[in-house]
């Protein structure tokens, strides 16, 4: 095979940078925090990895019993439980560290994906940039707990202590007589013995891994993929099964009136038209809102039946939802005192005694997740018991919302986990699976749902809309002395409970009042915004808003004090130290991540680290040709550290194109370097097409776009032309952490400063549109 | 009675003719490496080639391809050892992969029209299909590898 030029670097870090202009570089300020007193480096493995996965539903499992088969020619089996989606977490990276720990031959490794089943594999629930940041862990003492089973096999064979025989690629070998047993000749007698206990597990050095922090391992899907064999949601074929499409009411909390299905009923193939049930959000969950379904032979004609459909609906509450007039009921709410969720120091009196005082509004719309599998979903009902196949992220909660609504046990359910076409968030929330599950309880025979494109758009949970208010009292060194954030955006908890109007911990603390500045008065509030939608997660969540604001900002207050936008980012950072804002964050509205504090303590080190490897990187400050302008932004999300320099080319005519990305990220110790950098590039792909186009407007109640002619995506003619990856390197001590969604945030705000640079327009509302166009 | 060729096999249908081709693969022949992703022609996840031409099986009717040769990307190499499928494998393009058959029938229709495209002419001619994951770097880097070989 080719060598294929690496898209990205492991970024070790110098001494001399470390050590450059501050006593301690945050990594060893870590490492030393991190390290009991007494301890060694060389045995922290085995000390107890704390993560935020025990206050997970269901937490992990390590046993091998339930992950790990092999059989009697060798072949190892390795249980994916996790959904994948595209990163590679599921089905590639984290059975990769059980066979890792396993010493397994990679290339004999295959991999069965589970079940909804959280009983039995721990949690399912693949969002939040959290699989290998759960599961790294869990994965190593499985793997290690089947080596030591298989060693203990063949010492038993041979009659000798365990200590006298060791596991190497695939093989257990004697070291007395040089004797060798393959696994497969020892997985039956290995598999009758009991895990040893997770703390008499001993673990590989992490010098000696082969397939940890190389690259070098595939995705295990890829060939599949390439030949079409790879199957989603909507690929699973069951005798006798029937397609449906489902016309649903287009405001949301909206319902049927009546509707008349006699022409939809001529289109050769379709084969009944009926009611669906629905409930009316808000507080539903991820129940169906109901419709009309167009039940067919072929999806084909499922879908030409639905347009000739003759629907009256009522349209509910949400009728005269207006994103004109919701903007301005939203700067309204940020214009005027709110919810205070933190508060540090006297801010109004910096605010009074400021020498200048600079504020800015931003607006971040609504916007859809639009994966390009759109969702879609089969299911048998049949005596009792339910059997689905779909693309969800959450493959045990899917198994028990199906048995709520069918009203039977979970074990009644078996919900089989296909590969998911992106789900960015969208695919957590499980309504198409219900829809095809109270379809064929009605129809008694499997039906599968096809969302269209327009259903898609149409009917989602989106990302919320905001408006951001940010102001900064400065004193009369330019030193910014006072921090006011307001922020005002519908709650995601609107989805599950009607009436919640005010952003919940878990979204003010994605980038609001986990601001890492080093600013002695900082207050962050929330305003009231009601929900005339549903709102979903969507990938990084309200890191997208409040990332944007204050990232922009950040560059504004450059400008406002004359200085370079990345030495003004450095110092609002501040020296490396951890930054601990929970006293002064209101009761009960600190998260950080789920995560134990003390393993992910928000580090000003590492973000500030990330910044300085992208900006050097990236030829910070370098001439550039006319038009052309550099643009920075770094923000925590998930743990996790990335900083971004955009490079944009702004034309005459207004057109940008960005030449090149550089992003450093810091996710802890890092498993899968390949699969992290395209995470990366497409976190700059997506990034860019939320900043360039993302925007979901709703008029009377309807969302006003319908496909990718009005909703666009970046192509490839528009894409960035180069994104260079930047890994910082770290121990194993120092927790994997997230990567999925930590590429998103800095993007959009670092692409604005680059433009700001380039022609002198700063971007506050998103998209951008046309407003270079002028 | 329409007829027509997927994949070097005759076949015979007396299905509605209006009936995008995408469904009559997908649901009639099972061959569900064929993607839907917008019904209108708009990101490429349907494209199949017929008659050797890239085109997106969601809008194509089955009139449009009476007595036409169609090849899906089960059809494109029996092996799975098309060019442009090794390159994608080497390049390592794929992150969902949901687009990617349609991304990498395109490559192959482009090629076999353009065996030696610029730069431009790559991402011109991959400006129909979209990649929500954003592997836009990675697929320009397989064109490139598919042609000049992998």
């Amino acid at each position: 095979m080719l060598q294929i030029a690496r898209t990205y670097a492991i970024e070790n870090v110098s001494r001399r940078r470390l050590l450059k202009g501050f006593a301690f570089g945050g990594g060893l300020v870590l490492m030393a925090r991190l390290l009991p007193a007494g301890a060694r480096a060389a045995d922290m493995h085995e000390s107890p990895y704390a993560t935020g996965a025990s206050g997970m539903p269901h937490g992990t499992v390590n046993d091998p019993h339930v992950f790990v088969s092999i059989a009697p020619d060798g072949t190892v089996t390795i249980v994916a439980a996790r959904a994948e989606m595209g990163t590679g977490a599921a089905r590639t990276s984290l059975p990769m560290i059980v066979a890792e720990e396993l010493d397994a031959d990679w290339s004999r490794v295959k991999i069965a994906q589970s079940p909804g089943n959280e009983e039995k594999y721990g949690n399912q629930d693949t969002d939040g940039s959290r699989s290998v940041r759960h599961f790294i862990q869990p994965m190593r003492e499985c793997g290690a707990a089947a080596r030591m089973m298989l060693e203990m096999a063949a010492a038993q064979r041979w009659g000798v202590d365990p200590s006298q025989v060791e596991a190497r690629n695939h093989e257990v070998f004697n070291k007395s007589s040089g004797d060798r047993l393959g696994y497969g000749d020892l997985a039956a007698a290995a598999a009758a013995l009991p895990m040893p206990p997770t703390d008499k597990l001993t673990f590989k050095d992490p010098a000696k891994f082969r397939y940890i922090g190389k690259g070098n391992v595939q995705i295990v899907d890829l060939y599949d993929i390439t030949v079409g064999r790879a199957r989603y949601g909507a690929d699973q074929r069951l005798p006798g099964q029937l397609y449906a499409v489902i016309a649903r009411p287009p405001v949301v909390g909206g319902k049927l009136v009546s509707f008349d299905g006699s022409a939809a009923m001529k289109v050769p193939g379709v084969v009944r038209v009926m009611a669906v049930q629905g409930w009316q959000p808000p507080g539903t969950k991820f129940l169906p809102v109901g419709g009309v379904a167009v039940v067919a032979r072929n999806t084909g004609a499922a879908m030409m039946g639905r347009d000739a459909l003759k629907i009256t609906w009522d349209d509910g509450p949400n009728k005269t939802y207006d994103s004109d007039a919701y903007r301005a009921e939203l700067q309204r709410a940020a214009a005027s005192p709110g919810q205070v969720v933190r508060n540090d120091g006297d801010v109004d009196g910096a605010m009074k005694s400021a020498a200048k005082v600079v504020s800015a509004e931003y607006y971040i719309p609504h916007i859809a997740h639009a994966t390009m599998e759109p969702p879609s979903a089969l299911a048998r009902v049949a005596d009792g018991a339910c059997e689905a196949w779909a693309p969800v992220q959450s493959p045990g909660g899917t198994r028990d919302d199906l048995a709520k609504l069918l009203d039977i046990a979970p074990e009644k359910v078996v919900l089989h986990t296909t590969l998911l076409g992106g789900g960015f968030g969208r695919k957590s929330k499980c309504d198409y699976v219900l829809e095809a599950a109270l379809l064929s309880k009605e129809l008694g025979v499997p039906v599968q749902v096809q969302w269209t494109r327009e259903d898609d758009l149409r009917n989602g949970f989106y990302h919320a809309v905001a408006v951001e208010r940010i102001e900064a009292a400065l004193d009369a060194n330019k030193k910014v002395i006072g921090w006011r954030h307001r922020s005002a955006s519908p709650t995601i908890l609107s989805t599950f409970k009607a009436g919640a109007d005010h952003q919940a911990a878990f979204e003010v603390s994605m980038g609001l009042v986990d601001v890492p500045f080093d600013i002695p008065n900082i207050r962050c509030e929330t305003g009231a915004a009601p929900a005339h939608t549903r709102i979903g997660w969507f990938r990084s969540v309200y890191n997208i808003p409040h990332g944007f604001a204050i990232q922009s900002f950040v560059a504004e207050l450059a400008q406002a004090t004359g200085r370079d936008p990345k030495e003004m980012l450095l110092e609002l950072i501040g020296e490396p130290r951890i930054v601990d804002p929970r006293s002064q964050v209101a009761k009960d509205m600190f998260w950080d991540y789920g995560e134990p504090w003390d393993s992910y303590p928000i580090d000003a080190g590492r973000l500030r680290r990330v910044a300085e490897i992208a900006a050097e990187k990236a030829g910070w400050g370098r001439q550039l040709p006319p038009g052309h302008g550099l643009g920075i932004a770094a923000h925590r999300s998930f743990v996790t550290y990335v900083a971004t320099v955009v490079e944009v080319a702004v034309d005459k005519d207004g057109s940008i194109s960005v030449p090149r990305v550089d992003t450093a990220i810091d996710c802890g110790f890092h498993v899968n370097p390949e699969r992290i950098a395209s995470q990366v590039e497409g976190g700059a792909v997506m990034g860019l097409t939320l900043a360039k186009y993302g925007n979901i407007t709703f008029k009377d109640g309807r969302v006003q776009q319908g496909n990718f002619d009005d909703y666009e995506m970046v192509r490839i003619t528009e894409s960035p032309k180069v994104t260079n990856t930047y890994i910082v390197p770290h121990p194993y001590e120092v927790h994997a952490s997230g990567v999925g969604e930590p590429p998103i945030p800095p993007f959009a705000p670092a692409l604005c400063n680059a433009i700001f640079a380039a022609t002198g327009k700063r971007i506050r509302s998103l998209p951008i549109g046309d407003q270079l166009k002028a | 009675m329409l007829r027509f060729r997927v994949n070097g096999q005759e076949h015979t249908t007396d299905a509605d003719p209006a009936l995008p081709l995408l469904w009559y693969l997908r649901d009639e022949l099972d061959l569900t490496g064929t993607k839907f992703g917008c019904g209108k022609a708009l990101c490429g996840a349907c494209t199949v080639h017929v008659d050797g031409q890239a085109v997106r099986s969601c809008t194509t009717t089955l009139q449009d391809v009476s007595d036409r040769s169609i090849v899906t990307i089960e059809g494109l190499d029996p092996a799975g050892d098309h060019p442009v499928q090794k390159a994608w494998r080497a390049a390592n393009v794929p992150q969902c992969g949901f687009c990617q058959a349609g991304q990498i029938m395109q490559a192959a229709a482009l090629l076999a029209a353009n065996p030696k495209p610029t730069d431009a002419e790559i991402d011109q001619g991959m400006a129909g299909n979209i990649c929500r994951c954003g592997c836009y770097q990675r697929i320009h880097t397989a064109v490139r590898l598919a042609a000049t070989g992998v």
